[in-house]
């Protein structure tokens, strides 16, 4: 239930960050000042929580849509499989956003 | 799919060729749910190649960007993650609205709103792309 809503947050969420995407794109095709700018603001830390809530949303909703497209050819509704699966997608969702930020900062 | 077996009220009102059709009173039949799910198995490997891409990609000059989407692959992997995101986006959003909307003027309006977003948005990340790697 509570996992179902979130789903559908963070589809939302994403959809705002494909505006960063979009932005990020548009910025490295037009010059080299305004890719300067959204580098830039990405770095600030408005742009750091941006990025951060987009990895967290992107690996959650990737997670769990992995688990509804399990269970929409049958499987995994039964009880134990269920929460099992639940608990998977919020825990691979806190150490897979770790790790892509472990990741992430190594290399910036 | 509503089971008719103990409601032959709703069963008479169906014609045999309505439900032979099978595409309901939307007209559409499964197709909507049916796209969505097809563009979020194609997500699934689009999304671990962004991430990685991403990373690849933190900190780095225009000229490098340019350098990495001048590769027909990433320019190929990253038009399909547009077109596919963008279309799963719509989708999804679509179902949102048509479940918290209820004024029929309101959710008509929202969803068309989306749609028009979504695809201007699929463009511009289209030609920028292209205009980056060709």
């Amino acid at each position: 239930m509570a996992l179902s809503i979130a789903h559908r947050v963070t589809g939302i969420g994403l959809g705002i960050g494909t505006l960063l995407l979009t932005w990020w794109l548009i910025a490295a095709a037009v010059s080299d000042e305004a890719f300067a700018t959204v580098q830039w603001f990405l770095g600030t830390p408005i742009g750091l929580l941006l990025l951060f809530g987009w990895s967290a949303s992107l690996i959650f909703h990737l997670l769990s849509g992995i688990r509804h497209l399990f269970w929409d050819t049958g499987f995994g509704f039964e009880a134990p499989r269920y929460d099992q699966s639940g608990w998977a997608v919020v825990g691979g969702t806190v150490v897979g956003t770790i790790v892509v930020w472990a990741v992430g900062l190594a290399v910036w | 799919m509503v089971d008719t077996r103990h409601t032959p009220h709703v069963a008479m009102l169906r014609s045999p060729l309505s439900r032979a059709r099978g595409l309901g009173s939307a007209h559409a039949g499964s197709a909507h749910w049916w796209s969505q799910r097809l563009t979020a198995v194609a997500l699934v490997p689009l999304t671990l190649w962004f991430i990685c891409a991403a990373l690849r990609m933190t900190g780095a000059t225009r000229a490098e960007v340019g350098a990495w989407l001048s590769s027909p692959l990433p320019l190929v992997l990253m038009l399909a993650l547009i077109a596919a995101t963008f279309y799963h986006l719509q989708l999804g959003v679509q179902v949102v609205i048509e479940d918290y909307v209820h004024r029929e003027g309101t959710k008509l309006a929202a969803v068309l709103l989306v749609k028009a977003a979504c695809v201007v948005l699929a463009l511009a990340c289209i030609v920028a792309a292209l205009k980056i790697g060709l």
